[in-house]
């Protein structure tokens, strides 16, 4: 540092004091506490370390999406969580974003019934607490459903119950191929929207960009059952007799009520705040400009797809992918439900084994920062790259 | 699809009227009678049409009555906001058949078969509901395990708050100050002492035994009184032009805000106490009432931001040309207008809390579900599940939405005021 920097930051001596005084509280702050955390550690005969992840958990999960018992790590412990964690919020994320995009146009609806239903619906699940309300489904609805021999039956290829909700299972051959087809189509119709865009913009050719894309997104997939030896096969839960009077469903895939009342509880509490985004997104977009673009002759869907949507997208996605992050973050509700995600499985049990409060939780509260952080930054990404453009 | 031939005009709409109202009719008598009297007319029909046939109904009978301008203010007004299209016919009739399917059905479970007399669960004989169970129970998920002698302090304490908060509306401006400063420093120290006891002759009542609705406004109310000053110091030093200040607060800021609530409620059950010194114990509620504070005061200090950027520059520049300072600047000119404008988000923020705080139920204080959820396994209330829950459902949702009401009458308010 030279000497005329230093005289610079001795003038703003003003401006040093309060910021070296922060510093120093923080600092001396974050070191008391360590301090303490070390000294009570040293007196229970425990030391600091991440270690203890690879010991073996010894301890079993209901539910989980990859192999896992008592014999695999405190690591895969939390793997398993995690994956539950996302899991659900993902099924949530895509049902709250159905029944809110739904509902939000139903506010709007000039049907009087269907605005009145959708207002109820509204007013009546945001002001519930999303712990009662994941209860009531939980101990008070799902608990109401027949018992496996008397299962509420869905065309005889799936069954809801009380013990959960059991569906066929998807049995593949190839299934890599049918991924790659996914691909495949999935890039074809990139190019055949970038194609009629050209066409649009440079010769004022209308394509049915929408229809061939349609098709290219079924037609593809389907080729590689026909040629690319894709197989798809189904097995369907049966119901089996265990004893005399204990029935119980084999095969397919069970969906455990915890996922089940957590999911339902999960969406339909964030669905309203959605619905409530989307009525505002769409009632930003003023009169004039549908107007306008009916007076230049776009016909009704091009009028949504070219003027409405782009305009209402950009005031509806940045709260709703707030909303996505709270629902990310509530689905640690898990834990009241016994549902094992990150918090229960994590912060719980293997906390309650290990006894390693410092470690499990930082590593926990560390995991859900990470993902409200990436999230957030991704949006600020995106909502830089849909921003208007001046010029 | 052309059904011009089927639409009336005004002179042919009195044949179309008794058509369609006609078949509106059967429609409708189908359902009821499917619904009440277990009866389905149309099942000399295949099942699928026997099924839809209400839905058929209707839609042919609704339009047979649309038309653009009748005269009829009736028939206008059904098709202006019921029946515009086939569509919107659909939707309607849909409405209306699940309304008449569920309605009776609840209405029945929560009223006309419930039981509200007795005093055990052998009293409850009908189907519907027994709130016998909330009746018994009431006192328990108001005030917890407080012993029932001592209940006036916390209704004289809630009492206090509300005449203090009422007052503020009812003095003049010069005392305002007086009675927020009272709020914010005094009250608590008064409330904590009354509910606690310990002091002047008053029974120590251990923080264990609180609960039920009443621990709910407790951890809220004083979650929001310390809350609010934290945020408010958060807001100005994110906006503050100083490096150290600004970072560390965006750092604290955004580290709360990421978690969820419930794994900073278990870091006050289980890390924090590794933090104090050996030997302290701090109170499990008051580590949750900290915890929830500074989880609070992150939401806090956004909404106050928000106030904060919406002024405009010119009342910056104005202080300052005054000569005024930092401080002065700040709570004399800059705050007042802030604070003002973001009411109705701090009504929200208070709103969010009040709806988070069941989650205390997780580090084992028990108020209004935790206590719901310990009498729905007591032995002689066993199945009680749903009447719990709803209630508490009831409860809070009578709380929520006259809070959510305000504030959006506030926003609407202060919106126009500008």
């Amino acid at each position: 540092m030279n000497l005329k920097n230093l005289s610079i930051n001795l003038k703003n001596k003003k401006k040093l004091i309060p910021q070296v005084l922060t510093l120093l509280f923080i600092v001396l702050g974050i070191s008391y506490f360590a301090f303490n955390a070390q000294t009570n550690m040293g007196n229970r005969g425990i030391s600091f370390g991440y270690g203890f992840l690879g010991q073996e958990a010894s301890f079993d999960i209901g539910f989980s999406l990859i192999d896992y018992d008592g014999s695999h790590t405190y690591a895969r412990a939390f793997l398993v969580g995690l994956l539950n964690t996302l899991l659900v919020s993902s099924i949530g994320i895509l049902i709250a974003t159905l029944i809110g995009v739904t509902v939000g146009i139903g506010r709007l609806s000039s049907n009087y019934l269907v605005a009145k239903f959708s207002e109820v619906y509204v007013e009546v699940f945001r002001n519930i607490p999303l712990l009662l309300q994941l209860f009531f489904w939980y101990f008070a609805a799902l608990r109401a459903l027949p018992l496996p021999e008397q299962a509420i039956n869905f065309y005889d290829i799936s069954y809801l119950t009380v013990k959960g909700w059991y569906v066929p299972k998807f049995l593949w051959t190839n299934f890599s191929v049918f991924i790659y087809s996914i691909l495949a189509s999935i890039i074809a119709i990139i190019f055949v929207s970038k194609y009629a865009k050209k066409q649009r913009e440079e010769f004022g050719k209308q394509l049915p960009s929408f229809y061939i894309a349609t098709g290219l997104f079924f037609l593809i997939p389907s080729l590689s059952f026909l040629i690319g030896g894709v197989k798809l096969n189904f097995e369907i839960p049966v119901l089996k007799q265990m004893s005399t009077t204990i029935f119980n469903f084999h095969g397919g895939v069970s969906i455990i009520p915890e996922l089940l009342s957590l999911a339902m509880a999960l969406s339909m509490y964030t669905a309203t705040f959605i619905a409530e985004n989307v009525r505002a997104g769409i009632l930003g977009i003023g009169k004039g400009q549908k107007e306008a673009a009916a007076s230049i002759g776009l016909t009704k869907t091009q009028i949504l797809k070219l003027v409405v949507l782009p305009q209402a997208l950009r005031i509806i996605i940045p709260p709703t992918t707030n909303q996505y992050l709270n629902l990310t973050k509530n689905s640690s509700l898990a834990a009241a439900i016994a549902y094992p995600d990150l918090v229960l499985v994590f912060a719980g049990t293997a906390l309650m084994q290990t006894g390693r409060a410092i470690e499990i939780v930082s590593i926990t509260m560390g995991t859900y920062l990470l993902i409200s952080l990436s999230i957030s930054s991704f949006m600020n990404w995106y909502n830089k790259s849909v921003a208007i453009k001046e010029k | 699809m052309n059904l011009n031939i089927l639409k009336p005009n005004k002179e042919n709409i009195s044949i179309y009227l008794v058509m369609g109202v006609g078949l509106l009719s059967v429609g409708f008598i189908d359902i009821l009678s499917n619904t009440f009297f277990n009866f389905n007319i149309t099942r000399i029909f295949p099942e699928i049409i026997s099924y839809l046939s209400p839905l058929l109904l209707g839609v042919f009978g609704l339009h047979f009555i649309r038309i653009e301008y009748s005269g009829n203010k009736t028939l206008d007004i059904i098709n202006k906001n019921l029946n515009s299209s086939n569509f919107n016919a659909i939707l309607s009739l849909i409405v209306v058949f699940i309304l008449i399917k569920y309605l009776p059905l609840l209405l029945k479970w929560a009223f006309f078969d419930a039981n509200f007399l007795g005093n055990t669960k052998e009293d409850c004989t009908g189907d519907g509901a027994c709130w016998v169970f909330v009746k018994v129970w009431f006192n328990r998920f108001m005030y917890g395990m407080y012993p029932n002698a001592e209940q006036w302090r916390i209704n004289f304490s809630f009492l206090l708050l509300l005449t203090s908060i009422g007052s503020i509306f009812v003095f003049p401006n010069k005392f305002k100050k007086y009675i927020i400063l009272f709020l914010l420093f005094i009250f608590p120290l008064i409330a904590l002492n009354l509910i606690s006891g310990g002091l002047f002759g008053l029974k120590l009542i251990k923080t264990g035994s609180w609960g039920g609705l009443s621990l709910t406004f407790i951890v809220s109310a004083f979650a929001l009184i310390f809350c609010f000053p934290i945020g408010v110091f958060l807001a100005l030093g994110r906006r503050s032009d100083l490096p150290a200040i600004k970072y560390s607060s965006i750092g604290f800021i955004e580290l709360w805000r990421g978690v969820p609530l419930i794994t900073v409620l278990f870091m006050s059950a289980v890390m924090f106490p590794m933090f104090l010194p050996d030997g302290t114990y701090m109170d499990k509620l008051m580590r949750v009432i900290i915890a929830i504070t500074l989880f609070e005061a992150a939401y806090m200090a956004e909404v106050v931001r928000g106030g904060l950027q919406a002024l405009p520059r010119g009342q910056y520049d104005a202080a300052k040309s005054l000569g005024m300072g930092y401080w002065r600047m700040h709570f004399l000119i800059i705050l007042p207008q802030a604070l003002k404008l973001v009411i109705p988000g701090i009504a929200n923020t208070f709103l969010a809390l009040v709806k988070d705080t069941p989650l205390i139920f997780v580090v084992g204080l028990l108020e209004l579900a935790g206590m719901i959820g310990l009498a729905k396994t007591n032995p002689e209330w066993l199945g009680m599940a749903t009447e719990g829950y709803v209630f508490a459902a009831f409860v809070f949702w009578v709380i929520c939405f006259a809070m959510s009401r305000y504030s959006q009458n506030l926003e609407r308010k202060l919106s126009t005021e500008r």
